[in-house]
């Protein structure tokens, strides 16, 4: 018995090694041609689309993430709708949008546009929406969104308005109302697609629940889709048969599936239970494994990219956390001091474009190479800045969340730094997203050395990029930057009635960035997308969501 | 048996009580704000932040808030998700019915794998088989179960066979076997061990050698009165089991998409959702000293000479 | 074990309600592993027969262990896992730490046996190192373990009464908290401080098992103490005017320690794969200790195995072979010691 003890455990350790050196083997599994469950009646057509649980009720004012805001994205029509693929406003609702000081504005509707309960849009019910989404008194999520218009008043610095309208907006008749700004805003029509912007029909007035919980359930808006059921395992939109807008919806049924997890909708998706996957895992990205999964029994892709508004930054701490970092050369030595070329094409596959600025390509008004010499990897001349500030006493941390998986790409930097600059590099990561913003927020002394941020634009603007992380006393301003010439460049542009002057104002001041390096981009984040043999023609916005006016069934 | 049932209920109270403490302290002063992360690379508005906790009793002493907890608690009210915005019954309520399937596969297959592979074993005692059972048993103890979850989604792609054993759940029975099944497998080397061992022991019992020696045919000996003896701590082992596993199964739960209680917990953990984690933590605990309950009366029924009194 | 709940620590047992200590016997392994004979190596025996020295349960079960095959395996395989966790310099002269991007993945070679990681760097090297935090881990768990268990279970099965009433609930709540779920919500109760290094993070880990495994410890112990406590060399030993202290310490605690320990061997294994898991969820170790946990959840992703297997299965072998030892290396003392089994 003895013996043969010995010789099975051998034999398991040997079959579990085999196992895993068979997984190896062959790396191009063709992928499953079951297409068991695509049979869809020729009567209704339904796809299903990954989903995650929504954070907050199904409201534009009160959704700020994904989960709740694609499918709000699907069902909402705005004054404006982004172009598909380059993100320029195009007008929706709204007829004209004009002003000819960025100061006072008149919004003209389209006559006709109906919610999904039939009742038409009309001025008041943009601005009561509005009015009711910047009150204090309502605690919504994005109230802050309508500080631009005239009579928000926030004596506190709460991001809300503590009366209950805003003066600025006045409704002239039933197509007609009129925005005042409290300072010149050159890109107020780039911002009014954003979801905070909807309208709301009169049933949602009429809801006496709080916080519109109600309503906000199975809300009523104006786009193609109408969200029909809304629960823990999925959210069910229906397409809208009275739909007015020029974006239709292709099928007639949109189903937002839960997950929890990332991996189980990819794979889901591979096996042909899933039909859109917005995400694909980053381990399936290595040797662009997921694009032999994903393909149809005829050779095509089932699989997808797009270039997403979203920009990936390590943050120095600020000089008051971390005075080691207050030298601009050192800085720029950390900086210099990797390959993000090697770092996106090992790690992520070249699923990331190195950055070489703070803003997103897919905006208006990006211009390449803001960051210049500062992003470009020298190894040698960053040694020598390194050496020259002195170098890095103690160990120098790269915080990230690690429920996000961003520790290989942080510990591939750490690496690099390392090797490149000799210093003591280590990678710090925080339980969950909510500690590490918790430790940035409250600025924490702990957190020297640098730490990851992630921006996804709200609308299409090269200021969306700027202004709301930069701009000294920003909400979003993590690292306390402050430069009186920047914020002189931001006011100008903001100004600027003429959009190509303001780019140009906006692009000067990213180039302060450029010297400055308050942050450091990393890169800029397209999006990888997967489809069941079920679908074609499935195409991704520049917000990372789905375009459903496009996606068709085989 | 009357008397030992409402004592063991008595002494329930106070173990509920101190678990709710501990788990209450520990979910409401846990480091990490539940709106630090809420508002993505921004901070919540400050109405908003004010507004939540208000609504959800956040901004009073740790102390009140606990004692207003325990009040709800008596009236079967066990508070609102902050992350949901549903009641936490209902959170639970939506869950418990995929845990509980889960747990009925895991104990199907810890039965009958593990009792099958526990006899075999404890008959062939010092055979190949034994060796097998052993070791393999040993082996799979040791390779942690995320490893194992994905080793077996990946052979179910490779070799096509998700139509029919789908690699992530949506909640039906048929997407829970795989799942199941690797959950069941970590226990199917305790209940195998069980049984073997037990069967063991019993095989040289008096009573076994007797009837060889009033002649009784081996396999009757072994069937009649070896066998029933070794099963009755399987079998309790396989029930204190299954009120373990209906507390849900994070990390199998998270590898295969499951909506079932560890993934309510897990969620619950990272959003610092502690209303929903403090419910869920205390049905755990409940559901698991009922069924210590459970089985030590079963126990007792099933071996005549184990007496509660 | 790496799942919720450990599933023998958490089977109820009915002996330790606090009732009936000894009136049901417990279905699970612990009812094997208490002593079946009194040891005669306790004071009054040894105080009688100075001649010839009774055979002693260690030494029939040392006798009994030396002839298996596999005790020398195991034993062998746990002292090698030692020394590696002691000195790993002695096994590699690479530097864990030590990665570079353009070796990424490059699968096992002449020069780098393992291979290299998705970091590039030598997964050898880092198998080797990653075994000194989950040995620690292990080692100390159980070791933590055992002594809150022990002690608490020696003082509850001694004194009794409202003493044992109050520490066995206290075990009660901490038993019914699954460990895994419970070791979750503690390691976000106890975030590491940033400047911590691997012993305080180790130290973490080995705090929060522990508090969730002591109960299993001190049911078996307590159990033990009252088993032990009525047998005639005890009474005798009383008799003879040995104190309470003297009495716990010399003649109870070492002939009840025998199936502590073997538990513990057997238990110290799980722990090993339990900071696996919680390393995997991401809230083990951090990623700047080299361990085996972190290795193979960093390398465990579906794409991942898929493109670089070995990336998974080295570390992940050297933590099954590790674990393997040890509870083979338990199970075959826990044989040895119960005349019964063999």
């Amino acid at each position: 018995m003895k013996t043969t003890k010995v010789a099975v455990a051998g034999a398991l350790c040997a079959a579990f090694a085999l196992t895993l050196s068979a997984c190896s083997g062959n790396n191009t599994t063709t992928p499953s041609t079951d297409t068991g469950s695509t049979t869809a009646t020729a009567a209704a057509t339904s796809i299903t689309v990954r989903g995650c649980t929504p954070q907050n009720p199904l409201l534009g004012t009160d959704t700020s993430e994904v989960c709740g805001g694609n499918p709000l994205d699907a069902s909402e029509a705005k004054l404006v709708h982004y172009n598909t693929d380059n993100a320029a406003p195009e007008m929706d609702i709204a007829q004209s949008i004009d002003s000819t000081d960025a100061t006072n504005w008149t919004v003209k509707l389209n006559q006709g546009y109906k919610f999904q309960d039939g009742t038409e849009v009309k001025a008041k019910n943009f601005v009561d929406a509005w009015n009711w989404g910047a009150a204090c008194d309502n605690a919504q999520i994005n109230s802050y969104f309508f500080a631009m218009i005239d009579g928000f008043n926030d004596p506190t610095g709460d991001g809300c308005n503590t009366a209950a309208t805003m003066s600025g907006l006045t409704v002239v008749d039933d197509y007609t109302f009129t925005i005042k700004t409290n300072a010149p805003t050159s890109n107020l029509v780039v911002r009014l697609g954003y979801t905070a912007f909807a309208p709301q029909p009169d049933a949602f007035f009429a809801d006496t629940s709080q916080g519109k919980t109600d309503f906000a359930k199975t809300p009523i808006a104006a786009g193609p889709y109408q969200i029909v059921t809304n629960d823990d395992t999925q959210i069910v939109l229906k397409k809208f048969a009275d739909y007015s807008g020029k974006y239709p919806g292709s099928v007639d049924q949109v189903t937002f599936k839960i997950y929890n997890d990332t991996s189980a909708a990819y794979n889901d998706v591979v096996a042909n239970n899933l039909d859109l996957t917005d995400v694909i895992p980053s381990d399936q990205l290595v040797g662009d494994i997921w694009k032999t999964d994903l393909v149809n029994s005829d050779g095509s892709p089932r699989w997808g990219t797009a270039n997403t508004g979203v920009i990936q930054v390590l943050s120095f701490s600020p000089a008051s956390i971390d005075p080691q970092l207050a030298d601009i050369r050192m800085r720029q030595a950390i900086s210099m001091g990797f390959d993000r070329s090697a770092v996106t094409s090992t790690i992520f596959n070249n699923a990331r474009t190195p950055a070489t600025g703070w803003v997103s390509p897919v905006v208006d008004g990006y211009k390449a190479g803001a960051c210049g010499d500062n992003c470009t990897f020298n190894p040698q001349q960053a040694k020598t800045l390194y050496d020259a500030a002195g170098g890095y006493k103690g160990t120098f941390y790269i915080w990230v969340n690690g429920d996000g998986g961003h520790d290989p790409w942080a510990t591939a930097v750490c690496n690099q730094l390392k090797t490149n600059l000799g210093m003591d590099c280590a990678v710090k990561d925080t339980p969950d997203f909510a500690t590490l913003r918790q430790l940035i927020t409250s600025r924490d002394k702990s957190l020297t050395g640098m730490f990851r941020g992630g921006w996804q634009m709200d609308y299409p603007s090269i200021e969306n990029f700027l202004t709301p992380i930069y701009a000294t006393g920003a909400s979003s301003n993590d690292t306390d930057y402050s430069n009186p010439q920047f914020d002189s460049l931001l006011k100008q542009a903001a100004a600027a009635t003429d959009a190509s002057q303001a780019n140009s104002l906006y692009q000067q001041a990213e180039a302060i960035l450029g010297q400055d390096l308050p942050t450091m981009p990393l890169w800029y984040q397209n999006s990888q997308f997967g489809f069941s043999t079920k679908v074609k023609s499935v195409k991704m916005t520049p917000f990372s969501t789905f375009d459903f006016s496009s996606v068709v069934l085989n | 048996m009357g008397k030992y049932i409402v004592r063991r209920l008595l002494m329930m109270i106070p173990t509920f009580l101190g678990a709710t403490f501990i788990i209450f302290t520990l979910a409401f002063t846990m480091p990490g704000d539940p709106l630090a992360g809420r508002c993505g690379q921004k901070p919540c508005p400050q109405n908003y932040v004010d507004w939540f906790r208000s609504f959800y009793g956040l901004d009073k002493p740790f102390i009140v808030q606990y004692l207003v907890y325990l009040g709800h608690l008596f009236t079967g009210n066990l508070g609102i998700s902050n992350y949901t915005r549903n009641t936490v019954v209902h959170e639970l309520a939506i869950r418990y019915p995929t845990t509980l399937k889960l747990a009925l596969i895991a104990v199907l297959c810890e039965i009958i794998i593990g009792v099958t592979a526990g006899i075999v074993a404890g008959i062939r005692r010092g055979g190949f088989i034994d060796a097998l059972v052993t070791v393999s048993t040993l082996v799979v103890i040791a390779i942690p179960v995320f490893v194992l979850g994905g080793l077996s989604q990946f052979a179910i792609l490779k070799f096509n066979l998700n139509s029919i054993i789908p690699v992530t759940s949506n909640g039906s029975w048929r997407s829970l076997i795989l799942p199941g099944v690797v959950l069941g497998s970590l226990y199917v080397a305790y209940v195998a061990r069980l049984t073997r061992t037990n069967l063991v022991e019993n095989l040289r019992a008096d009573y076994v050698r007797t009837a060889y020696a009033k002649g009784m045919m081996p396999a009757r000996a072994i069937g009649l009165h070896a066998m029933r003896n070794s099963l009755i701590p399987s079998i309790t082992y396989v029930g204190a089991s299954l009120g373990a596993l209906m507390g849900g199964a994070i990390i199998t739960e998270r590898i295969f998409n499951i909506n079932g209680v560890g993934s309510l917990i897990y969620r619950s953990i990272n959003q610092r959702d502690g209303t929903t984690l403090v419910g869920a933590v205390l049905v755990i605990v409940v559901i698991y000293m009922v069924m210590t309950l459970v089985v030590d009366i079963l126990y007792g029924y099933l071996d005549p000479r184990i007496g509660h009194e | 074990m790496s799942e919720p709940i450990d599933p023998v620590s958490s089977v109820p047992d009915g002996a330790q309600d606090g009732l009936k200590p000894l009136a049901m016997p417990s279905i699970t392994r612990r009812s094997l592993l208490l002593p079946k004979a009194p040891p005669p190596d306790g004071g009054v025996t040894s105080a009688g027969s100075a001649g010839e020295k009774p055979r002693s349960l260690g030494r029939d079960a040392w006798d009994e262990m030396r002839h298996r095959p596999m005790f020398w395996v195991a034993g062998a395989l746990v002292l090698l896992f030692l020394l590696i966790a002691v000195f790993p310099q002695l096994f590699t002269a690479k530097d864990p730490t030590a990665c570079s991007l353009d070796m990424s993945r490059l699968p096992p070679r002449p020069g780098a046996i393992f291979g290299n990681d998705f970091q590039g760097c030598d997964i050898y090297a880092r198998t080797i190192y990653g075994a000194r935090a989950s040995i620690l881990v292990g080692i100390f768990t159980a070791l933590l373990a055992a002594l809150l268990g022990g002690s608490l279970g020696t003082l509850a099965g001694y004194l009794g009464g409202w003493v044992d009433a109050v520490l066995a609930r206290l075990a009660d709540i901490f038993f019914s908290i699954p460990m895994l779920l419970g070791a979750i919500v503690f390691m976000a109760f106890m975030p590491l401080p940033p400047s911590a290094g691997m012993p305080q993070a180790v130290a973490r880990i080995v705090i929060v098992l522990a508090l969730f495994n002591w109960p299993n410890i001190f049911r078996l112990m307590r159990a033990s103490v009252m088993q032990v406590k009525p047998q005639e060399y005890v009474l005798a030993a009383r008799a003879l005017g040995a104190g309470p202290g003297r009495l716990a310490m010399s003649h109870i605690v070492p002939n009840a320690m025998t199936p502590l320990i073997v538990v513990s061997t057997i238990d110290l294994g799980g722990y090993i794969t339990t900071e696996a898991a919680l390393s995997f969820l991401g809230i083990g170790l951090p990623s700047t200790v080299v361990s085996w946990g972190r290795d193979i959840s960093n390398a465990s992703g579906l794409g991942l195995i898929r493109n670089a297997p070995f990336m998974l299965l080295f570390p992940a072998a050297a933590l099954c072979l590790a674990v393997l030892a040890f509870i083979l290396l338990g199970d075959i003392v826990r044989d040895a010691l119960d005349p019964k089994a063999r």
